[in-house]
C-alpha cells in the first residue's frame, strides 16, 4: 500500500502451542469461566439492574438447591449425555450426524406405539424387551438410511441427517393427532396411565434412578467401545484418513454404516428412557433439542466419554440455573439464555488459547 | 498485573460465596402476613409474553395477585412433558399452595402431582379430565367462549351487510373463511358459535375452514389465510395464537375478527373486534376460596356474567355502523337466557344434512375410544360447557364446509 519500508510488526501474533500441561490448560478454562462470570454480572447489572451475586447464587439454588432439583439434574444430564454419547462415534469418524434429533423421535415414536398397541397383551418382561428392541431399530434405520446414500454415493450427511429430523417431527406430529385423547386435540396423553404398562419402574421410590442407571451402562460401554475395541480403532482411524484406512484394509463404507446403526440405535434407547422412564407420552418436542445440543457436549468433551459427563452437567447445571433465574426475579426466560450464551462462549473460546498463544511484540524492537 | 487480576478473582468468588449464604433467607418468611389463611400462587406457562395465548395469562395472573395482595411465582416456557411436574414440585417446594397451568398437554403431568401432593390445589385451564378423575384438589376452568365468539360473530355479520349494501358482492357470495388448528371439540365450537352468530344478522352467509395442525404457526396461519382470501371469503376470523392471519387479512384488505386480544395496532385498516377469555375472575376465585377454606368447584365455567367472556373495544376504521347496538342486544338476551347460541330449534340456523337436531351424545368423559357418553341436547339447545367446563360441541353443521379436516 505505502511506499514506505519500515516493517510494520502487529500488536501481536498468534503462536500454535507445541503442548501445553495439562494443568496450564485447566487454569486457562477456569480462568475463562471466571471471566465468563464477570462479563456475566456486567451485563445483569447493565440490563436488569439485579444484583449479580444474587443472580448467580439463584442459578446455583435452582440447579441443586434440593434434594428434587439434585435427581431432576442428574435425570436431565444422563438423558443429555446418552444422546453425546450416540453422536459420539459418528463425529469422531468425521460424520457429521446432526440427526440425533429425529432418531431419538423415531425411537420414541417407536416406544410409544408398543406402549399403546401391545400395552395389555404381552407379559411385562416381553413388552420391555419388544421395547427396548423396536425404538433401537427404529433409531438405527434412522441412522442408517443417511449412512448407506454417504457410504455408495458420498451425499452430503450434514444436510442429509438434518432433512431426517423434519420427517422424523412430521410423522410423530402425525400420530399425536391421530392417537389423540380426547380426540382432535392433537395430544396423546400420559400412555396407559392406569395399567402403567411399559413405564420403567421406579428404582426404590427414585422415578428417574433407572434412566441414570442405563445410561451409566452405555456410558462406560461407549468407553470401552471407543478406547479399546478393534471398532473403535477402525472409527479414528477412518476419521483421520479415509486414505490411510483403506490402505491398511478397513472397509470405509462397512465401518460408515456400522457406526451410523449404532449411533441411531443408542438414540432410540434415548426415546424409549424419554417416553417409558420419563414422559410417558410422546410429543413433537420429546428429543427437545438435545440432538443439537449433544453436539456440543461431545465437542467439548473432545470425544472423550468419561469427560461428556462433566460437560453435559456443566451444560444442564446452566440450563437448570437460568430457568430458576427467570422465576426468582421476573426475568424473560431469554434473559438466561443470554447468560448461558456467554459462559458456553468463553469455555469454547479458552480452547483457543490452549492451542495457541499469543505473542506480543517487543518495545525495543520497535525503535 | 497478573497478581491483581488474581486478587480481584478470588474477591469475586468470595463474594459470589457470600451472596450465596445470604440468598436464602431473602425470602423466606414473607407469608406470614395475610390475616386468612396464606396462600402462594404457583403459574405454569407454555410459553411466554411472546404467544397471544400466554401473554392473556400472564396478564389476567398479574392483575389479580396484585389485586388480591397475594404472592405468586411464575414459571413461562414450560413444555407439555414431565418438566410440568417437575415444574410443579419445585413450586410447591418454594411454598406454593396453588398451583396452575394454562395448557391443554399439561394437564396429565398436573393430575401426576395432585396425587402425589394432597394438600396443594391444582387448577387448569382447558382440560377436560377433573370430573372423572374424583381427585379433591384437582380443577378445571374455562370459559363459555362460544358466546364471546357468537358476539363477535354478529360483528362479522354486520359487516358482511354492510358490504353487500354498497354492491361489493351479492348476498349469497357472502361466504366468511376460518383458520382453525385442529379438528376438537374447542375449535369446532368456536367457529360454529362465530357462524351462528354471523348468521343471526346475515342469514345467507356461508364459511370455509382451513385447518393448520398447529396451535402456534405464523407462517401456516398466514398461508391459511390467504388460501381462504384466494378462493372467495370476503372476511376471516381465526382460532390459532400467532399473528399470521390477521396479518395476512391487512395486507389483503379484508377485515378480520381476532381472538385472544386486539389486533388493531398491527392491523389498524381491517379489525373488527376481537372475543378473549379473561382470567383474572378465574384467578381470584380460586385464590379466595383456598383463603376462606372453601373447595374449589371441579369444573369452573366463566361467563359474560363473571366478566370472564369479553369483546375487546371495536375498531376504528372497519366495523359497520351500528354494531356496538346488535352486540348489546344480543348480549343482554344471552345474559338473560332468552338467547341461546346452540339453539337446535330456531328456523334456518342450526342443521346437520338439512335435518335439524334433536338429541346428540357427546364425548364429555375423556377416553382413548372416544366413546359418546352424555346426552348434550337440552330444552331445545345444546347445552355447552355444563357437563364439563370444555368445550363439547363437535358437530358439522351445514353452511360450514371443512377445507381440509386431516388435523
Amino acid at each position: 500500500m505505502s511506499s514506505n519500508n519500515k516493517v510494520h510488526e502487529p500488536l501481536f501474533h498468534v503462536v500454535k502451542r507445541s503442548n501445553i500441561p495439562t494443568w496450564k490448560s485447566w487454569i486457562i478454562r477456569g480462568l475463562s469461566i471466571l471471566v465468563a462470570l464477570i462479563i456475566c454480572g456486567l451485563v445483569t447489572v447493565i440490563m436488569t439492574g439485579e444484583n449479580p451475586f444474587e443472580v448467580y447464587g439463584t442459578m446455583i439454588k435452582g440447579a441443586i438447591g434440593t434434594e428434587r432439583r439434585i435427581w431432576t439434574l442428574a435425570q436431565n444430564t444422563a438423558i443429555l449425555l446418552c444422546v453425546a454419547l450416540a453422536v459420539t462415534p459418528a463425529f469422531k469418524m468425521k460424520f457429521w450426524n446432526i440427526g440425533a434429533e429425529g432418531q431419538v423421535l423415531v425411537g420414541g415414536l417407536a416406544t410409544a406405539a408398543c406402549m399403546i398397541f401391545l400395552g395389555d397383551k404381552l407379559p411385562t418382561w416381553l413388552l420391555f424387551i419388544v421395547m427396548f428392541a423396536t425404538s433401537m431399530l427404529a433409531g438405527a434405520l434412522w441412522g442408517f438410511i443417511p449412512a448407506f446414500f454417504k457410504a455408495n454415493w458420498n451425499t452430503n450427511e450434514t444436510l442429509f441427517t438434518l432433512m431426517m429430523n423434519y420427517i422424523a417431527i412430521q410423522i410423530v406430529s402425525y400420530f399425536c393427532y391421530e392417537w389423540s385423547v380426547p380426540k382432535g386435540s392433537g395430544h396423546i396423553g400420559t400412555i396407559n396411565g392406569a395399567t402403567e404398562a411399559g413405564w420403567l419402574p421406579a428404582i426404590g421410590g427414585k422415578a428417574y434412578l433407572c434412566n441414570i442407571l442405563i445410561v451409566a451402562a452405555i456410558t462406560v460401554f461407549m468407553y470401552v467401545y471407543l478406547k479399546y475395541s478393534k471398532h473403535g480403532y477402525e472409527i479414528s482411524v477412518v476419521g483421520e484418513s479415509e486414505n490411510t484406512a483403506k490402505y491398511i484394509g478397513i472397509n470405509v463404507k462397512k465401518v460408515i454404516v456400522r457406526t451410523m446403526i449404532m449411533s441411531g440405535a443408542i438414540c432410540g434407547i434415548v426415546g424409549l428412557l424419554m417416553v417409558s422412564g420419563t414422559d410417558r407420552t410422546l410429543t413433537r418436542d420429546t428429543a427437545g433439542g438435545r440432538g443439537f445440543t449433544a453436539i456440543m457436549v461431545s465437542w467439548l468433551a473432545k470425544f472423550n466419554p468419561i469427560y461428556m459427563i462433566f460437560t453435559a452437567l456443566l451444560l444442564v447445571f446452566l440450563q437448570r440455573g437460568a430457568g430458576e433465574i427467570s422465576t426468582t426475579f421476573g426475568l424473560n426466560e431469554s434473559f438466561s439464555e443470554i447468560l448461558t450464551g456467554i459462559i458456553i462462549f468463553f469455555i469454547i473460546g479458552s480452547e483457543f488459547f490452549i492451542n495457541y498463544s499469543l505473542k506480543f511484540r517487543e518495545k525495543e524492537a520497535n525503535k | 498485573m497478573k497478581k491483581i487480576i488474581a486478587l480481584f478473582m478470588v474477591a469475586v468468588m468470595v463474594f459470589a460465596f457470600a451472596a450465596c449464604g445470604t440468598k436464602t433467607d431473602a425470602n423466606g418468611d414473607k407469608t406470614a402476613d395475610t390475616s386468612a389463611k396464606a396462600v402462594k400462587v404457583g403459574f405454569i406457562f407454555l410459553h411466554d409474553e411472546n404467544s397471544t395465548y400466554d401473554k392473556n395469562f400472564l396478564t389476567a395472573a398479574e392483575e389479580a395477585c396484585e389485586k388480591l395482595g397475594i404472592e405468586c411465582l411464575k414459571k413461562t416456557n414450560i413444555p407439555e412433558d414431565n418438566t410440568c411436574y417437575e415444574a410443579a414440585a419445585e413450586l410447591i417446594d418454594s411454598g406454593c399452595n396453588i398451583i396452575f397451568a394454562d395448557s391443554f398437554g399439561h394437564e396429565d403431568f398436573m393430575i401426576k402431582a395432585a396425587k402425589e401432593f394432597t394438600d396443594v390445589q391444582f387448577c387448569h385451564a382447558t382440560g377436560t379430565k377433573a370430573h372423572t378423575e374424583g381427585l379433591a384438589n384437582y380443577h378445571n376452568a374455562f370459559a363459555s367462549i362460544y358466546e364471546g365468539r357468537y358476539l363477535a360473530g354478529i360483528a362479522a355479520g354486520m359487516k358482511l351487510n354492510e358490504m353487500i349494501e354498497a354492491g361489493k358482492f351479492t348476498a349469497e357470495e357472502a361466504k366468511m373463511g376460518y383458520v382453525g388448528a385442529f379438528t376438537y371439540a374447542e375449535v369446532i365450537s368456536g367457529y360454529t358459535s362465530f357462524y351462528l352468530g354471523a348468521k343471526s344478522v346475515c342469514p345467507s352467509v356461508t364459511m370455509e375452514v382451513q385447518f393448520t395442525g398447529s396451535w402456534y404457526d405464523e407462517t401456516a396461519e398466514k398461508e391459511a389465510a390467504t388460501k381462504l382470501i384466494s378462493n372467495g371469503c370476503k372476511l376471516i376470523s381465526q382460532h390459532a395464537d400467532s399473528f399470521g392471519a390477521p396479518s395476512a387479512c391487512e395486507t389483503a384488505g379484508i377485515p378480520n375478527v381476532s381472538y385472544n386480544g386486539s389486533t388493531e395496532a398491527q392491523c389498524p385498516n381491517t379489525f373488527i373486534v376481537s372475543s378473549r377469555i379473561n382470567w383474572a375472575p378465574y384467578f381470584e376465585y380460586m385464590i379466595k376460596c383456598v383463603q376462606e377454606g372453601k373447595a374449589i368447584d371441579t369444573d369452573w365455567t366463566g361467563t359474560l356474567a363473571t366478566g370472564s367472556v369479553e369483546l375487546t373495544d371495536l375498531g376504528k376504521v372497519a366495523p359497520a355502523a351500528g354494531t356496538a347496538e346488535k352486540i348489546e342486544e344480543a348480549k343482554k338476551a344471552l345474559e338473560a337466557g332468552t338467547l341461546h347460541v346452540f339453539d337446535v330449534n330456531k328456523d334456518n340456523y342450526i342443521t346437520v344434512k338439512g335435518e335439524k337436531l334433536t338429541t346428540y351424545m357427546a364425548d364429555v368423559n375423556t377416553d382413548a375410544n372416544y366413546e359418546k357418553d352424555t346426552e348434550a341436547i337440552e330444552n331445545g339447545f345444546f347445552n355447552e360447557s355444563a357437563k364439563r367446563s370444555a368445550p363439547y360441541f363437535d358437530l358439522q353443521i351445514d353452511g360450514i364446509t371443512l377445507l381440509n379436516s386431516e388435523f
